[in-house]
């Protein structure tokens, strides 16, 4: 296979889109929101229940392509008892290295597992599948009611 | 230009046709250009891009305004090709012809100036399921401001409007029938000459959707006797950003203007403004001037080939890609007896978009998605799929090249 092919569907990647983690329906939960990427009908039901600041447990459910699966199952181990400052802050971490901004090159060590999905990079039109469980978190911790898209 | 190719084409009117287009010699990550995304918009011949740069070098200039020599040439060519479309849709008159942005903008300017003023409350809007969304949302729009109300016929599991259901859903309350001509998604014909005319017979008028039908099927419209019909020059070899909306003279008489502005106006005062008559009525400011020209010359060429021979090289390509579909236990979206050269299908559970990628790293251009027909995926119960749509410059070889990457999709999702 291709380099970048390779690279983009490396194996923790597939595994995650075979076997994704937390995932279904959360009850009861503090916040939800729901994300849609109209390009290619992708949807993603986020809940999470947060307690004093904590992201206490989250769960997702939804359709879509190998990488926005993966990368919703992603967020939901690497957020998981995480505080509502620290989730913020590996988002931003995560989406400057995904639309390959200059400072992120030091990025991959903070990363952790989410390093996983820096292949994405070399596509562009894909980016907006591994950053729409994430944005649909920026949703749900506002508590928006309508659905965010990535558009 | 005649080509005085025959009914079928041969292996070198085939590689004469391939030399006409330029980007088929493009490569992408140094393989050769495989396009199969032909529905979303077609290659553009030498004569149709040569045609854009006479103009600019030549002639430019803005049109019925100028005395001068270059207004002159630029007005004749303009007009000139109202007259070609005329006569490649078989329309009465050359004034039948409205050059719109595309088969979008045609499809509102009938909804917003033939429908606004006239439906009432309850009156009915007759779709199919299987339409773009761009004859989908622009009746909606219209619905809301009217109080009228949208019907949608239903289609079978093989992607064909059920006929019962569609005289069904007919009535005299159903003012406005429009129609896909070929589904964009499933390339499924519909019998719209049959629809038509039971259409007609509660009274309703027509729009017909021929974005997709113009590039693959000879379309006569006294023939067919559809109040409206629209396509859009870019999927028929032309350039971006215009289309055609034919219309029966005495509705577009009828008709408000669309757009107010230059162009459309015989006179102006803060009191009164007396509008132009036919064309020129709807088409406000500065047209698309290079654009009729080049899909002039593109017409032009689409008949030196023949449709004969478009459609047999066309039907071809489509039976062996689905041959091979089958081999590769693809899942067909779209099995209607009467289609044309779309094929779109879901690699096993695989996302399209992966595919789609996939498939890119191979050179082939494919479009993956929900090709605007959201409501049509919902019917089938997927997100989106894999389209291969062909056009006559494709080969066989470039079919193998689309399946042969398939093994490759499964070997990174077994």
């Amino acid at each position: 296979m291709n380099d970048e092919l390779a690279e983009l569907y490396q194996e923790l990647i597939m595994e995650h889109n075979r076997h994704p983690r937390h995932y279904g329906v959360l009850a009861p939960c503090t916040h939800q929101a729901a994300g849609f990427n109209p390009l290619c009908g992708d949807q993603i039901k986020l809940r999470l229940q947060i307690e004093n600041d904590l992201i206490m447990a989250l769960m997702f459910e939804g359709k879509g392509c190998a990488i926005s699966i993966a990368s919703a199952s992603l967020l939901t181990e690497a957020l998981e008892g995480k505080s509502l400052a620290e989730a913020h802050e590996l988002f931003t971490l995560f989406h400057e290295t995904l639309t390959g901004q200059p400072e992120s090159s030091h990025h991959s060590a903070r990363l952790g597992k989410l390093a996983a999905l820096i292949g994405v990079q070399a596509f562009p039109s894909r980016v907006k599948c591994a950053t729409l469980a994430w944005h649909t978190l920026e949703a749900a911790l506002a508590n928006k009611d309508t659905p965010v898209s990535t558009e | 230009m005649d080509k005085h190719f025959g009914k079928v084409f041969s292996p070198s009117d085939l590689r004469e046709i391939r030399n006409d287009f330029p980007i088929l010699k493009v490569k992408i990550k140094h393989r050769p250009l495989v396009y199969l995304d032909n529905a979303a918009t077609s290659q553009k011949p030498q004569c149709v891009i040569d045609a854009l740069d006479r103009y600019y070098s030549h002639y430019n200039s803005n049109v019925h305004r100028g005395l001068h020599e270059l207004s002159e040439l630029a007005t004749t060519a303009y007009e000139q090709s109202r007259q070609r479309v005329a006569h490649f849709l078989k329309a009465k008159e050359s004034c039948q012809i409205i050059f719109v942005k595309g088969t979008t903008e045609a499809i509102n300017l009938v909804a917003q100036s033939y429908g606004r003023p006239l439906l009432k409350k309850d009156d009915e809007i007759l779709i199919t399921a299987l339409e773009h969304h761009s004859n989908i949302v622009p009746w909606q729009v219209l619905c809301e401001q009217t109080g009228a109300k949208l019907r949608v016929a239903p289609i079978n599991l093989q992607g064909e409007v059920i006929q019962e259901e569609y005289e069904a859903c007919l009535s005299e309350k159903t003012k406005i029938v429009a129609l896909a001509h070929i589904s964009n998604a499933l390339g499924t014909i519909l019998p719209i000459k049959a629809m038509i005319a039971k259409a007609r017979a509660v009274g309703a008028i027509t729009l017909i959707d021929g974005a997709q039908a113009i590039p693959h099927l000879r379309v006569d419209v006294q023939d067919l006797d559809c109040d409206f019909y629209a396509f859009s020059a870019h999927k028929v070899y032309g350039p971006t950003g215009i289309g055609v909306l034919y219309g029966k003279k005495e509705l577009l008489e009828a008709m408000p203007p669309y757009q107010g502005g230059g162009e459309m106006i015989q006179s102006v005062s803060f009191e009164k403004t007396v509008y132009q008559n036919l064309p020129h009525k709807f088409e406000a400011g500065t047209p698309h001037i290079e654009g009729a020209i080049g899909l002039h010359v593109a017409l032009d060429y689409l008949h030196s080939l023949g449709y004969e021979g478009i459609a047999h090289q066309e039907h071809e390509l489509l039976l062996y890609a689905t041959e091979l579909a089958h081999k590769h236990h693809l899942r067909i979206i779209g099995e209607a007896k009467e289609k044309t050269s779309i094929l779109s299908f879901m690699v096993d559970n695989i996302h399209a978009h992966d595919v789609g990628t996939i498939l890119n790293h191979y050179g082939i251009a494919v479009r993956v998605g929900h090709h605007c027909a959201m409501p049509l995926m919902e019917f089938f119960k997927v997100p989106s799929t894999v389209r291969a749509s062909f056009a006559f410059y494709n080969t066989q070889d470039e079919i193998d090249a689309l399946f042969e990457v398939i093994p490759k999709v499964r070997e990174v999702f077994q």
